[in-house]
C-alpha cells in the first residue's frame, strides 16, 4: 500500500506495483494466508489462497497443527480404552464418535446390545447433533456479522450439556458409550429435562428462522455461493449436510440404520442447489427431525439392562471389522484390524471432515474472498477431526 | 448387486483377482500392475463405483509369517504393505473392498487421484504417514506431518524414543 501511495505521489509511471510483483512470486496471483490462528477456520487450519483481485483462483489447506496420530496411540490402547481417544477428534460429535467405536467392537465381538441401551443410545446422539448444529448455526451467523444468533444458540446449547452433565457426568467428551452398552443408566430426570427442553427448543427453532433464515442479507451472502455438484459432491466424498445439500442421499442412519434407527420415523433432508444457502437449510431442518426421533423415542425407553455382561479384558477375533455412523458433520468410518489380540493392530478413522475439506478448493474457485466465509461455516470443519 | 454377481463381473474382468469373503464386504486382491484399469473399470464399468470411502493402508513388517496378510514365504523379510480402498455405489448401494499388495521396498503403485477426487487428500495422507508413493499424483506432498520430519509414523517400525510412550 506504502509503495504504490508513493509512485501515485511521485507521478510517474511505475515500473511495477506491489501488487505485480507479489503476482510474480507466485506465479499468478497474490496470495494471502488465512489462519493457522484466524477467527474464521475456528481451529487451526491454514488456507494459503491464490487471489486475482478479489477473486479466489486456488485454496491450498495446510494441515497437521493439531495432529496428534490418534490412529497410531489407538494401536497401544486396548478396546475399551480407545474409545474415549475418539471424543477428542470431533469434540462436538464426541458422543456419537463413541458410538462408531463401539459399533465396530460389538461387531467383532459379535455382541447383543439391550434394547435399552440402544434407546439411550439413539437419544444422547440426537442431542448431541442438536448441540453441534447449534454451535454452527451460531458460529456461522457470527461469521457472517450476525452477532445475536450466537447468543441464542449458546443459550440452547448449554440446557443440552446440562442434561449430559447429570446423566454421563461431563459436559462435552461426554464418554459415555462401552462396548456392550452404556456406562450408567440414566439420571432420574433425564426424562423431564429432555422433554421440557424438546417444548422449548420447538419454538426456538422458528425463533432461528425468523431471525437468519428469511434474513435477506444473509441469503444473498449465501445463495449461489460455493455451489457444489451432485457428481463433484460423490467425488470427493462429501457427505452429511454438504452431501445431502448437493443432492446426495448419503445419511447412514437411513441407508444402514443402526441401533432403533430403523424403528422410527425421520425424513432424510436432500437439498438439490448445492449452494451455501442449501447447506445451511439441510442442519436448520435436521434440528427439527432430531427433535422429532427424541420426541418418539423419549417416552419409550424400555425397561431393563443398559448394559451387557461383557469380559473385563476384550479381545477380537482375527479379521477385519467396519462400522460406519452419522456425526454432525457426516460418515464416520472405524475400521479395525484385529489380529487376535486385545489392541488393535491397525486402526483407521475416516472421517467426514477430512474428505468435506477436500473440495474446498473446487468449490471456491472464482467466489470472492468475502464469500470463503460463508463456504468455510457452511462446511462446518472440525479441525481436529481433519487432522486426528 | 450381491456378492456371487459382484465376483461373476470381477473375474469376467480380471480373471486373476482372488477373493475372499470371511469379513461382512466382498474383498478382493489385485496385482500392483493391474491396478489402475481395475480401478478405471470400477468407476467406469458395470458396477459403477463412484463413492470412494475409505482409503487406507496397513502395514505388516513380518509378512510371511502372518497369515491374514494373504500371503506366502515368497515375500521375502521385508514385509509388505497392504493398500485397502472401500468402494460403494450411490446407484446400486453395493460395496466391494480392494487390496493391493505392495512390497515394503519399493512401495510404490498407480495413483487413482484422477478417478476419485477424494483419494488426493487420503493419499497424501498415507504418502505422509506409511511412505507410500503414488505415481502420477498431482501434488504429492506430505500432508499432516511437518516437511522436514523423518520417518513415517504409522509404520510398525517407527521409532520415536521421545514421544512414543510404550505401554
Amino acid at each position: 500500500m506504502y509503495r504504490e501511495t508513493q509512485i501515485l505521489n511521485s507521478n510517474t509511471i511505475a515500473p511495477t506495483t506491489a501488487r505485480d510483483l507479489a503476482m510474480d512470486e507466485a506465479g499468478a496471483g497474490l496470495v494471502i494466508n488465512v489462519g493457522p490462528q484466524h477467527p474464521a477456520t475456528h481451529g487451526v487450519l491454514h488456507l494459503v489462497i491464490t487471489l486475482e483481485g478479489e477473486t479466489i483462483k486456488k485454496i491450498e489447506p495446510h494441515l497437521g497443527y493439531i495432529h496428534r496420530s490418534i490412529e497410531k496411540m489407538c494401536e497401544s490402547l486396548s478396546y475399551r480404552q480407545f474409545i474415549y481417544v475418539t471424543s477428542r477428534m470431533d469434540y462436538l460429535s464426541a458422543h456419537i464418535n463413541n458410538h462408531g467405536c463401539v459399533l465396530c467392537v460389538e461387531k467383532g465381538l459379535q455382541l447383543e446390545i439391550p434394547p435399552r441401551a440402544q434407546v439411550i443410545r439413539v437419544l444422547m446422539d440426537e442431542l448431541t447433533r442438536i448441540a453441534s448444529h447449534e454451535l454452527w448455526w451460531g458460529a456461522m451467523a457470527m461469521d457472517l456479522g450476525a452477532f445475536t444468533p450466537f447468543f441464542y444458540a449458546f443459550r440452547e446449547r448449554e440446557t443440552i450439556n446440562d442434561i449430559m452433565e447429570e446423566t454421563c457426568g461431563t459436559r462435552l467428551t461426554m464418554n459415555y458409550m462401552v462396548p456392550g452398552g452404556v456406562m450408567y443408566d440414566i439420571h432420574p430426570n433425564f426424562q423431564r429435562r429432555v422433554k421440557d427442553f424438546i417444548q422449548l427448543f420447538n419454538s426456538k427453532i422458528d425463533e432461528y428462522d425468523d431471525l437468519v433464515t428469511g434474513n435477506i442479507i444473509f441469503q444473498n451472502r449465501t445463495k449461489g455461493i460455493g455451489v457444489l455438484s451432485r457428481e463433484d459432491a460423490i467425488s470427493f466424498g462429501c457427505t452429511g449436510p454438504v452431501g445431502r445439500a448437493s443432492g446426495v442421499a448419503c445419511d447412514i442412519r437411513k441407508l444402514y440404520p443402526y441401533e432403533v434407527y430403523d424403528k422410527v420415523n425421520f425424513d432424510e433432508i436432500i437439498e438439490t442447489a448445492g449452494d451455501s444457502y442449501a447447506r445451511y437449510l439441510v442442519r436448520i431442518k435436521e434440528l427439527r427431525q432430531s427433535v422429532r426421533i427424541i420426541e418418539q423415542l423419549i417416552d419409550n425407553i424400555p425397561e431393563g439392562d443398559f448394559q451387557a455382561k461383557t469380559k473385563a479384558v476384550l479381545k477380537l477375533p482375527k479379521g477385519e471389522f467396519y462400522s460406519r455412523v452419522e456425526t454432525a458433520r457426516g460418515e464416520l468410518g472405524v475400521y479395525i484390524v484385529s489380529e487376535g489380540g486385545t489392541t488393535p493392530y491397525r486402526i483407521k478413522f475416516r472421517s467426514p471432515g477430512f474428505s468435506n475439506l477436500s473440495a474446498l478448493d473446487h468449490m471456491s474457485r472464482g467466489c470472492k474472498i468475502g464469500d470463503l466465509m460463508a463456504i468455510m461455516g457452511t462446511l462446518d470443519l472440525v479441525i481436529p477431526d481433519i487432522d486426528r | 448387486m450381491t456378492k456371487d454377481e459382484l465376483k461373476e463381473h470381477i473375474t469376467q474382468f480380471q480373471p486373476k483377482a482372488v477373493f475372499e469373503e470371511t469379513g461382512e464386504w466382498l474383498n478382493v486382491q489385485v496385482e500392483t500392475g493391474d491396478w489402475k484399469p481395475v480401478a478405471h473399470w470400477l468407476r467406469n464399468g458395470v458396477l459403477q463405483m463412484d463413492y470412494l470411502f475409505c482409503l487406507t493402508c496397513i502395514h505388516w513388517p513380518t509378512a510371511g509369517k502372518t497369515p491374514a496378510a494373504g500371503n506366502t514365504a515368497d515375500e521375502g523379510s521385508g514385509g509388505i504393505f497392504m493398500m485397502v480402498y472401500h468402494f460403494t455405489s450411490t446407484v446400486f448401494r453395493h460395496v466391494l473392498v480392494v487390496k493391493v499388495k505392495l512390497t515394503s521396498d519399493h512401495p510404490e503403485i498407480e495413483t487413482v487421484s484422477d478417478i476419485w477426487r477424494t483419494a488426493e487428500f487420503h493419499e497424501r495422507e498415507v504418502f505422509d504417514l506409511f511412505g507410500v508413493r503414488f505415481l502420477h499424483h498431482p501434488d504429492l506432498r506430505r500432508l499432516v506431518l511437518t516437511d522436514d520430519f523423518e520417518g513415517h509414523p504409522l509404520r510398525k517400525d517407527f521409532e520415536d524414543p521421545v514421544n512414543m510412550i510404550k505401554l
